[in-house]
């Protein structure tokens, strides 16, 4: 996989927004985009004396994103304060569990079907809920030197999954990001809009070097700040050559005095760069203790096993049905599983009417994607329904319009909004009779005796030139079926 | 044995409280004699005894998702000792 002297060893931690109306702990609307302190009160802000109590929407959702991550989910758990300061934070601590997660012990499959690795079994140590904190924003007009805090983000729900160390490359990371994001909004648990912050990502990153004294570690990186996945594979990349880079110079392996502890990196996007921010925290600075406002939630297996049956067929599941009932391979289940449900459903209803996975997923692929890109709409606000695509399809099947100029029916009917059978007619497409088609191409045989030669030489391309002479006199001239006759004839000769 | 001087200013430290010289020694001494009170638990009996998360013995207390009116901007800034129309003001956070 890689020529360098170094294995490299990522974990990731993912905060994702659960979607809930109103926030974890209090009933404030957790809606984005409101003006700014507008949708705070006295338990978000941390007001003396008030209360919070458990939404019971947060906790199911992370309930059914624990059980499609294949987590065990414990019995009992309870909620504990982390204690730190910063102005985002009005408590002064987090709402978070420590030792008695939610959940814990799961595992997400990746694979790569362009093969880019190996299909690998990411182990996730734990998923567990917690609040938000608040945002600040850098006030550099007017030359003042504050920040400004807007709390309406404060005490929304969090779901935080944190993968085992288990990837080992930047490509393995962006899809085990890709496959989670694609698994929670099948599960419909959260938009996860990395935009407007719905998710978020952090990632530890250390090598492992071989050395003729045998393997090292590396001091542990945890990168922040990244705002895309793709920015995630960059950072991890840049992270590594800097670990290796640094770790060639000072020789400081994880767990050295001084310099190898663990720290806290920021990606700056711009500069494509991580920076050092500080030193990072040990567990026990946030004096994690029990929640005493909160209690604890028993979870009886009876129910878990109820949402286990509620969760419905999953990305994974759902790409090896396609490929076994419809015939598709991996690459284009890939595809088409990745855009969502309802594009899956409205394949699997174009690849059973017509009966021919193949050209539906092709159909799909290139025509209804390219077409969804250009209008810049999804699937459930196309123009054109699976049945009506689907009488296209046939016609092809039919023999009644060939494929390229089929490309010019779809484009009709997107344009006019016609079926298929109106868009062939006002294009002028009709199936050529077929003593019409042999007339032509007896026609055409009789005028080209060198291409006569050739096909009973078997050069049976030469038949080529002859297509392009009957789409000009005939532009309804099936190509296939042309090519056929013509072959039939000359034998017959 | 109570707590050390190190690690009373590193808890001071964590709970951003910046203390003199002689409150650090003060302080030193006064911690250790609550921890060495407080210590005096671990004379009891524990082995047969459950650890519980929570003093009322009561779970799954959760209401249902539906917004509430919030705080209206004027009341929950009115505390702040900088604000300004919109916002809590405080001296710039840097890094993250």
């Amino acid at each position: 996989m890689s020529d360098k002297p170094y294995e490299i060893i990522i974990g990731l931690e993912v905060h994702v927004q659960l979607q809930t109306q109103s926030k974890l702990f209090c009933r404030c609307s957790t809606m984005f985009g409101q003006a700014p302190n507008t949708q705070t009160c006295p338990v978000c802000i941390g007001m003396p004396g008030a209360l919070p109590v458990m939404n019971r929407r947060a906790f199911e959702l992370g309930l059914k994103t624990a059980v499609a991550l294949n987590l065990d989910i414990p019995k009992f758990t309870k909620w504990d304060r982390k204690n730190y300061f910063y102005p985002d934070l009005p408590k002064g601590y987090q709402i978070s569990q420590f030792d008695l997660p939610m959940s814990q012990n799961g595992w997400l499959d990746i694979s790569d079907p362009k093969g880019g690795f190996e299909p690998k079994r990411v182990r996730i140590t734990r998923a567990h809920l917690e609040d938000d904190a608040g945002k600040s924003m850098h006030d550099e007009a007017a030359g003042k030197s504050d920040s400004r805090i807007d709390l309406n983000r404060t005490g929304t729900p969090l779901l935080e999954i944190v993968s085992e160390p288990d990837l080992r490359s930047p490509q393995e990371a962006k899809a085990y990001l890709t496959e989670l994001r694609l698994l929670l909004t099948y599960l419909g648990v959260s938009d996860c809009n990395m935009q407007e912050g719905s998710l978020r990502v952090d990632g530890n990153l250390n090598l492992h070097i071989n050395t003729p004294e045998g393997q090292v570690a590396t001091p542990i990186a945890e990168v922040k700040n990244m705002n895309s996945f793709r920015a995630v594979e960059r950072a991890m990349a840049y992270e590594a050559e800097r670990q290796y880079e640094v770790w060639c110079e000072n020789k400081i392996k994880l767990g050295d005095s001084p310099g190898g502890h663990k720290t806290t990196r920021g990606w700056d996007d711009g500069r494509q760069v991580t920076v050092k921010q500080r030193e990072k925290e040990e567990s026990s600075d946030y004096r994690y203790f029990p929640d005493p406002d909160l209690l604890p939630v028993i979870v009886k297996p009876d129910e878990v096993e109820q949402v286990r049956a509620e969760l419905g067929e999953l990305p994974a599941a759902m790409r090896t049905r396609l490929e076994t009932t419809h015939g598709i391979d991996p690459y284009d289940s890939d595809v088409i599983v990745n855009q969502g449900r309802e594009l899956v459903a409205y394949y699997e209803e174009l690849a059973t009417s017509t009966r021919d996975g193949r050209r539906a997923s092709n159909w799909v692929q290139q025509d209804v994607l390219r077409t969804l890109n250009e209008q810049e709409t999804s699937i459930s606000e196309f123009s054109i329904s699976a049945t009506a695509l689907a009488e296209l399809l046939k016609s092809i099947q039919a023999g009644d319009v060939d494929n390229t100029r089929a490309k010019d029916v779809f484009d009709e009917m997107v344009r006019s909004g016609m079926s298929a059978g109106d868009a062939m007619a006002a294009l002028g497409i009709e199936k050529v009779d077929e003593s019409e088609a042999e007339g032509l191409c007896r026609e055409l045989l009789e005028a080209n005796p060198k291409v006569v030669e050739d096909l009973k030489a078997g050069k049976t391309k030469a038949v080529g030139s002859l297509i392009g002479q009957a789409k000009k006199r005939n532009p309804n001239v099936n190509p296939g079926q042309f090519k056929d006759m013509c072959l039939k004839i000359v034998e017959g000769m | 044995m109570g707590l050390t001087r190190d690690e009373v200013a590193k808890v001071s430290l964590l709970a951003r409280l910046r203390f003199s010289d002689e409150e650090l020694d003060t302080l030193t001494t006064q911690m250790g004699q609550v921890v060495e009170y407080i210590r005096q638990l671990e004379e009891v009996d524990t082995e047969s005894v459950q650890p519980m998360a929570h003093v009322a013995d009561i779970h799954n207390v959760l209401v249902d998702d539906v917004p509430r009116p919030s705080l209206d901007r004027e009341d929950a800034l009115a505390n702040a000792p900088k604000r300004d129309d919109e916002c809590y003001r405080v001296p710039a956070v840097l890094g993250d």
